[in-house]
């Protein structure tokens, strides 16, 4: 007997902290009590090449090791990666798709093209985050990383808000206090904003 | 249950905290993917003054197996990794590790070899190097690649014998997962500090000759003699392994009715079919194992070499079909756990298939194990 599994597959690019992105997501997970597993897709490392990651996250131990092909929720960090129909495989009626961008749900939609009649995109399954002004605007840099999860945290049940900002200090201690605050600064906007 | 903290780590994080606690006075290594994360984390602790051991840098993996062998024959605990063509550069020094029985431990990420160039798992690597005398595990997850290397020491220091722990390439080094470390108290009273006596080890005030000659007369001896200590070493493994589970018992598996340091048994007791493979692949066929309407087994192995024949023939009493899922061909001939498992199975009424699948990185999903029970079970 099998038990449900969420699935959530992060796209990006090299040098954004996509790999990081799915670490948070499960660690923030295995704080709320849960099991979780996280994995990146590597090409040959390039900083820009597209870069993809899976997190799994159920109430079970997780014993499968297969790529994400059906996946429940869609981060996508980088709006230039729109064009790129691998994004969108195995998007059914209630993946939800939290994208980085200032434009609407509607505008998104036009512009995503799946690769195959079976993916589907709901207007109402995507979210719109701009989390390149927040955390430039925030951070500093355009690290968006941590700023998109806060989008998740508030539009899934995978962890809490406060699970999020535990990993985040985690993940983040060694890169300095500064660092870390900002960060959490700019999740708790997004947050409380968007 | 244990008591130490679960913690949620990349497996090459884990390797190097239980590598580091385990407290080797010698690491060295060449790094290459997908190994590197170990080496690097092991280096940085070096360098951040937070642990005693000498890391050297070697200009290739040839030399890295060199400096190991030799500080191994001064007394001294070593580690190092490696990958792919790292373990092909090797293998020269690996074959005289084995021969001079310096109990040297060593991690394998495994990946595929060139050509062409590619740089994610498969286990072309350990199996052309599985005649090398060193006793090779495999691990499914973090928490076994960390039992794992605790026991490879032991099982090491013990017999005089090398030990290649074997991970999968990023599917376990690159992933992040739940583990329980043991701490360095709890490893201390499992492995005790190695063992030296007098006139096995290079020592200037009793001097020694290491790495001698043999002739025609004594050659075959030592050959002989390695041979007999590798298969006599599965009874080793096996008391080993249940004493360090006692030590530091961790969660059970549901589903599994046999765990050893030999062998795991997953799912029916009456199967129309048995798996057998290695590595992290058998998380896969688990979970495909319990969504799969009629009964299956899986076998599997943790140690390859030896080779556990009995323990396999035990656990196959009640299968008529046995399916080898693995992740290396055998050039020109039938692929090698295929080529074990027919010579440990010889004479039985058991029909024996095997699909080679996984290589170089490719992704073996659910679909396609369960196609692949579909086929063979009829």
């Amino acid at each position: 007997m099998s038990f449900s599994t969420t699935q959530v597959r992060v796209h990006g690019r090299g040098g954004q902290g996509v790999v990081t992105a799915t670490e948070l997501i499960a660690l923030a997970a295995t704080f709320d009590g849960q099991e979780a597993q996280a994995f990146p897709f590597f090409g040959v490392e390039r900083s820009g090449a597209p870069v993809v990651s899976f997190a799994r996250i159920s109430k079970q131990p997780i014993k499968t090791r297969e790529q994400i092909y059906r996946p429940d929720y869609l981060i996508i960090q980088d709006e230039t990666l729109i064009g790129d129909k691998n994004i969108l495989a195995g998007a059914h009626n209630q993946t939800k798709i939290i994208i980085n961008s200032t434009l609407s749900p509607a505008e998104i939609k036009k512009q995503l093209k799946p690769l195959s009649p079976k993916d589907k995109i709901y207007e109402k399954n995507i979210i719109c985050t701009p989390a390149t002004v927040v955390a430039l605007e925030v951070i500093g840099k355009n690290l968006v990383n941590t700023v998109i999860l806060s989008a998740l945290a508030k539009n899934s049940s995978l962890f809490s808000l406060d699970s999020l900002k535990k990993a985040v200090r985690l993940k983040l201690a060694s890169k300095g206090k500064a660092i870390v605050e900002k960060n959490l600064k700019a999740i708790k906007l997004v947050y409380e904003k968007y | 249950m244990s008591s130490t903290k679960k913690q949620f780590l990349e497996g090459a994080a884990a390797i190097a905290e239980v590598i580091n606690r385990i407290k080797p006075e010698v690491v060295s290594a060449y790094p290459i993917t997908p190994q590197t994360h170990i080496v690097e984390d092991l280096a940085q602790r070096v360098a951040d003054n937070k642990s005693a051991y000498e890391y050297v840098r070697a200009e290739s993996e040839f030399a890295a197996a060199s400096i190991v062998l030799g500080a191994s024959a001064t007394g001294a605990r070593t580690y190092s990794a490696t990958s792919s063509q790292g373990l092909l550069l090797m293998a020269e020094v690996l074959y005289n590790i084995s021969g001079m029985r310096l109990p040297v431990v060593m991690t394998v990420a495994n990946r595929a070899i060139s050509g062409p160039i590619n740089i994610w798992n498969d286990h072309s690597d350990i199996m052309a190097l599985r005649d090398c005398g060193a006793i090779l595990l495999f691990a499914e997850t973090h928490q076994e690649a960390i039992d794992q290397h605790v026991l490879a020491y032991k099982i090491a220091e013990f017999l005089n014998l090398p030990v290649l722990v074997n991970v999968d390439g990023f599917i376990m080094t690159h992933a992040f997962s739940g583990c329980y470390l043991p701490d360095s108290k709890t490893i201390k009273k499992f492995l005790p500090k190695r063992n030296l006596v007098k006139g096995e080890y290079l020592n200037p005030q009793f001097p020694v000759t290491m790495g001698v000659f043999g002739g025609p007369d004594s050659y075959y001896l030592f050959r002989q003699l390695l041979q007999k200590d590798l298969l006599n070493s599965l009874k080793n493994i096996k008391k080993e392994y249940a004493d360090w589970k006692k030590i530091f018992p961790t969660p059970k598996e549901s589903g599994t009715l046999t765990s050893n340091g030999l062998i795991e048994y997953y799912g029916s007791k009456k199967p129309a079919l048995v798996i057998v493979a290695m590595g992290t692949i058998c998380g896969t066929i688990k979970k495909v194992i319990d969504d799969y309407p009629k009964k299956i087994g899986l076998i599997k192995i943790r140690c390859y070499r030896p080779f556990p024949s009995v323990e396999i023939k035990r656990a196959l009493k009640k299968t008529k079909k046995v399916l080898v899922l693995e992740k290396c061909y055998g050039l020109g001939h039938e692929s090698p756990l295929k080529l074990d498992l027919s010579a440990a199975l010889w004479g039985e009424k058991i029909d024996l298939r095997s699909e080679v699948l996984g290589l170089g990185g490719q992704d073996v999903t659910e679909k396609k194990i369960t196609n692949l029970i579909k086929h063979y079970e009829k």
